[in-house]
C-alpha cells in the first residue's frame, strides 16, 4: 500500500555493527504467526533484545536509552536470509525509516524499498566514520538526503552520495508503490500474457 | 550470432517492458503461496478493491507453521489455525488450487512444485519464501519475494524486478565416497561466504553438477540463497525430462513433444559472457558441516573450526559473538563433539531420495541414546513412498521418530523446536541462531552426516561409519 513519502530524513541513530544479521533475528520465525501488518515492532530483534524468561537484555542497543532515532546504522550483509517482509515491517513499526549499511543482502533491500524504508548503501569506511561519530556523540544528527542522495553527519559535515534507481527514487519521494505503476498498464500485461 | 547463457534466454522473454531507469515489469508464469506470507497480500488486495488477476497461476499449501502430529485434526495452536484457515478462505474467495493439509500432494511448496509436475523448464516462478530457488534445478528462473510483491503477482502477475549480474560456477570431476550435493554446496558457500554471490543469479555448471539426480540438483539452487544469489539454475536435460515426464501437470502428447524441443534450446551457449566465473573440482569435497551461525561457516567434517588469525575490528567480534552462540572455541576440532538431536526434512533435504540415504545407512543399526532423531518428508508423496518402500519401519525401529509433512523444525514455527543450548545438527539450510528454536544450536550437513551422527551420537564423519 502506498507509504510516506520520504524526502530529507534528519534523526539521530542507533548502531548495530555486527555483521551477517539475518532476518530470522530481526524477527523470529514464530512471531510471524499473525494475518494482519500490525504489531511487529514489538518483537524486532525480539531475541536480542529480551531473554529466554522475557527480561531486557541490558546490554543490547535498543534496550540502551542512550540510544534512539529513526535511522538503523548496520553491520555489513544486513538482512540476509529469509524474504520474510515482516523484518521489514518490524524495523517500520519499531519507528525506524532508513537503515544504512555497507552490504545489504538483495531481497531485503528490495523489500524495504517496497514499504519505504530507505536502504542506504555507504562505503565499508563512511561506515566505520558513522560508527565512530556515534559512539563519540550518540546524539549526533546524521541527514538522509533523498533528492541529493546524500548521508551527511551534521556535525562534520562528513558526507558520502549513494546510489538509488530513478523509478524507485521517485516511487519513495511520493509515497507510491509497485503495484500502483503495475495497474496502470494492465492493458500490456494482458496482451503478454495471452501470448504465453 | 548473440551468445546468451541460460539466464538470459529465460529472463528476456519474460519482460513485459523496461522501465527507463529502473526494473523490469517482470511477468510470472507460476506463483506458489503458503500460509505465513500470504495473508496480509490478499488482505491489502482487498483494500484496493481487486482480485487475483490470474488465478490458475497461482498455487497454495499450507507448510510453515503446520503442526506434524495428527494434521487429521483441528490445529491447537490458535494464531497458526488462523493463518491456514485465512490461506483456505482465500483460496475458496479467489479460485486457486489448495494443497491442503491431509490431500495427496500436500507438503513443502517446494517439494510439491516439482513432483506435481508445475515446476518446469524455462518457467518463471516466485513465492513469498526465499528457498524458491529450489525450482531452479529444472532450468526455471525461480526466486523469493516479499509480501509486497506476493501482492504484486496476485494482483498482475508481474513484479517490477532488476535484472541481476550473472555468475557460473562450474564442479567438475567425480565425487568421492560419502560426498552428496549437499555437501558441494556447503563447500561453495564456504568458499565465497554467505554474501558471496550477492547481486547474482547463479549458474549450476559442469559434469559433476550433470551427474546429479533431480532431487540432487534441487538440493543445490534450494541453497543459493545462502550465499546471497537471487536464485541458482542447471540447464534441463535428459535427467530433467525424465523426471517430468508423467508427472500430473507436465505436458503430454504431443505436447510433451513440442516442450521438450523448447526445453532442449534452454542453455548457455558457448562463449556467453558471465559477470563472475567461478571453478571447483568435485575431488577437493569432502562431507560438510557448519560450526557457526550462517551457512558460509562451514568445514569438512574431520576439520577444524577457524582461528582468528587475520580478522580485526567487528568482523573479529561477530565471529567470536557467533562461536560463542555455538559455545565452541576458536581452532578447535568438531569431530567428536557430543549432539542432542538430528533432524532430516526441509525443502534442502526432505525429499524420497534422502529418506532412502538415511535409512539405507542406519538400516541394522540403533540411533545413540543421547539423540533424539526427527524425520519429517517433505510431502505426503514423499511419506507415502517412504512406507511403501519400508524405509518408515527400518527408520522406526532404528529409534527415529516420523513425523507428519511440513517445515516443522526447518523454522520452527510450530512445535518443533530444538531446546535452548542443544545441540542439532540437521538437513535444513539455516544455522542462524534461534532458527531451530531460542537458543538452539544448528550444525548443518549432509544426510549422510546426520545418519552417522545419530548413530555414533557424536560429530563424525560418515565416511568411518558405514
Ligand atoms: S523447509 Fe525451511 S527453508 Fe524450506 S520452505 Fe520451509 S521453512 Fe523455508
Amino acid at each position: 500500500m502506498a507509504y510516506d513519502k520520504f524526502t530529507i530524513l534528519k534523526s539521530k541513530a542507533v548502531p548495530l555493527p555486527t555483521e551477517n544479521v539475518d532476518t530470522d533475528q530481526i524477527i523470529p520465525a514464530r512471531f510471524l504467526k499473525a494475518t494482519e501488518r500490525e504489531g511487529f515492532g514489538d518483537n524486532l530483534f525480539r531475541d536480542w533484545r529480551y531473554d529466554v524468561e522475557g527480561n531486557l537484555k541490558k546490554d543490547f542497543v535498543l534496550n540502551d536509552p542512550t540510544y534512539s532515532g529513526k535511522i538503523l546504522v548496520a553491520g555489513k550483509n544486513f538482512g540476509s536470509g529469509s524474504s520474510r517482509e515482516h523484518a521489514v515491517w518490524a524495523l517500520y513499526d519499531y519507528g525506524f525509516r532508513c537503515v544504512v549499511s555497507s552490504f545489504f543482502a538483495d531481497i531485503f533491500k528490495n523489500n524495504c524499498l517496497n514499504i519505504g524504508v530507505l536502504p542506504v548503501t555507504i562505503s565499508a569506511e563512511f561506515a566505520d566514520t558513522l560508527f565512530a561519530a556515534i559512539a563519540a556523540d550518540p546524539t549526533t544528527t546524521v541527514e538522509i538526503n533523498l533528492p541529493q542522495q546524500t548521508i551527511t553527519l551534521l556535525a562534520t559535515g562528513a558526507s558520502e552520495s549513494f546510489d538509488i534507481n530513478e523509478y524507485k527514487k521517485d516511487n519513495m519521494q511520493h509515497g507510491f508503490d509497485d503495484i500502483d505503476y503495475l495497474i496502470n498498464m494492465s492493458a500490456e500485461i494482458e496482451g503478454f500474457a495471452a501470448s504465453r | 550470432m548473440e551468445k546468451n547463457t541460460l539466464f538470459d534466454k529465460i529472463w528476456d522473454t519474460h519482460v513485459v517492458k523496461s522501465v527507463p531507469a529502473g526494473p523490469d515489469v517482470f511477468f510470472i508464469d507460476k506463483h506458489f503461496i503458503h500460509e505465513v506470507t500470504s495473508p496480509v497480500a490478499f488482505l491489502n488486495l482487498e483494500k484496493r478493491g481487486i482480485g487475483v488477476k490470474y488465478p490458475h497461476r497461482t498455487i497454495a499449501t499450507p507448510d510453515h507453521n503446520v503442526p506434524t502430529v495428527d494434521q487429521d485434526q483441528t490445529i491447537k495452536d490458535k494464531l497458526s489455525r488462523m493463518q491456514v484457515e485465512k490461506l483456505r478462505e482465500n483460496c475458496a474467495k479467489y479460485d486457486i488450487e489448495l494443497h491442503d493439509l491431509g490431500s495427496a500432494h500436500h507438503g513443502i511448496v517446494h517439494v510439491i512444485g516439482p513432483e506435481l509436475g508445475v515446476t518446469q523448464p524455462g518457467m518463471t516462478i516466485v513465492c513469498g519464501d526465499s528457498h524458491t530457488s529450489t525450482h531452479g534445478a529444472f532450468g526455471a528462473i525461480a526466486f523469493g519475494i516479499g509480501t509486497s510483491e506476493v501482492e504484486m503477482v496476485l494482483a498482475t502477475q508481474c513484479i517490477m524486478q532488476s535484472k541481476a549480474k550473472k555468475m557460473r560456477i562450474s564442479v567438475e570431476g567425480t565425487l568421492g565416497k560419502g560426498v552428496t550435493s549437499k555437501d558441494i554446496i556447503l563447500y561453495i558457500i564456504s568458499k565465497i561466504s554467505a554474501a558471496g554471490a550477492t547481486g547474482y543469479f547463479v549458474e549450476y555448471a559442469g559434469s559433476a553438477i550433470q551427474s546429479l539426480s533431480m532431487e540432487a540438483r534441487m538440493t543445490i539452487c534450494n541453497m543459493s540463497i545462502e550465499m546471497g544469489a537471487r536464485g541458482g539454475l542447471i540447464a534441463p536435460d535428459e535427467t530433467t525430462f525424465a523426471y517430468l515426464q508423467g508427472k500430473q501437470y507436465a505436458p503430454k502428447g504431443a505436447d510433451w513433444e513440442k516442450a521438450v524441443a523448447y526445453w532442449k534450446t534452454l542453455k548457455t551457449d558457448d562463449g556467453a559472457i558471465f559477470d563472475k566465473e567461478l571453478v571447483f573440482e568435485a575431488a577437493d569435497i569432502e562431507p560438510m558441516i557448519t560450526y557457526g551461525t550462517n551457512p558460509g561457516m562451514g568445514i569438512k567434517v574431520s576439520g577444524n573450526i577457524p582461528t582468528t588469525q587475520g580478522m580485526e575490528g567487528s568482523n573479529k567480534n561477530s565471529y567470536l559473538k557467533s562461536l560463542d552462540y555455538m559455545g565452541f572455541a576458536p581452532g578447535e576440532a568438531v569431530k567428536g563433539k557430543l549432539v542432542d538431536y538430528v533432524f532430516v526434512g526441509s525443502c534442502t533435504n526432505g525429499r524420497i531420495e534422502d529418506i532412502r540415504a538415511v535409512a539405507q545407512f542406519v538400516k541394522g543399526h540403533q540411533k545413540a541414546e543421547n539423540i533424539t532423531a526427527w524425520i519429517v518428508p517433505g510431502s505426503r508423496e514423499v511419506e507415502k513412498m517412504a512406507h511403501e518402500e519400508g524405509l518408515v519401519k527400518i527408520l522406526e525401529d532404528a529409534g527415529f521418530e516420523l513425523r507428519q509433512p511440513g517445515c516443522s523444525a526447518c523454522l520452527a514455527m510450530n512445535d518443533d523446536k530444538i531446546p535452548a543450548g542443544k545441540y542439532a545438527v540437521s538437513t535444513s539450510n539455516r544455522n542462524f541462531e534461534g532458527r531451530q528454536g531460542p537458543g538452539a544450536r544448528t550444525m548443518l550437513a549432509s544426510p549422510l552426516t546426520v545418519a552417522a551422527v545419530a548413530i555414533t551420537g557424536r560429530i563424525t564423519d560418515p565416511r568411518e561409519v558405514f
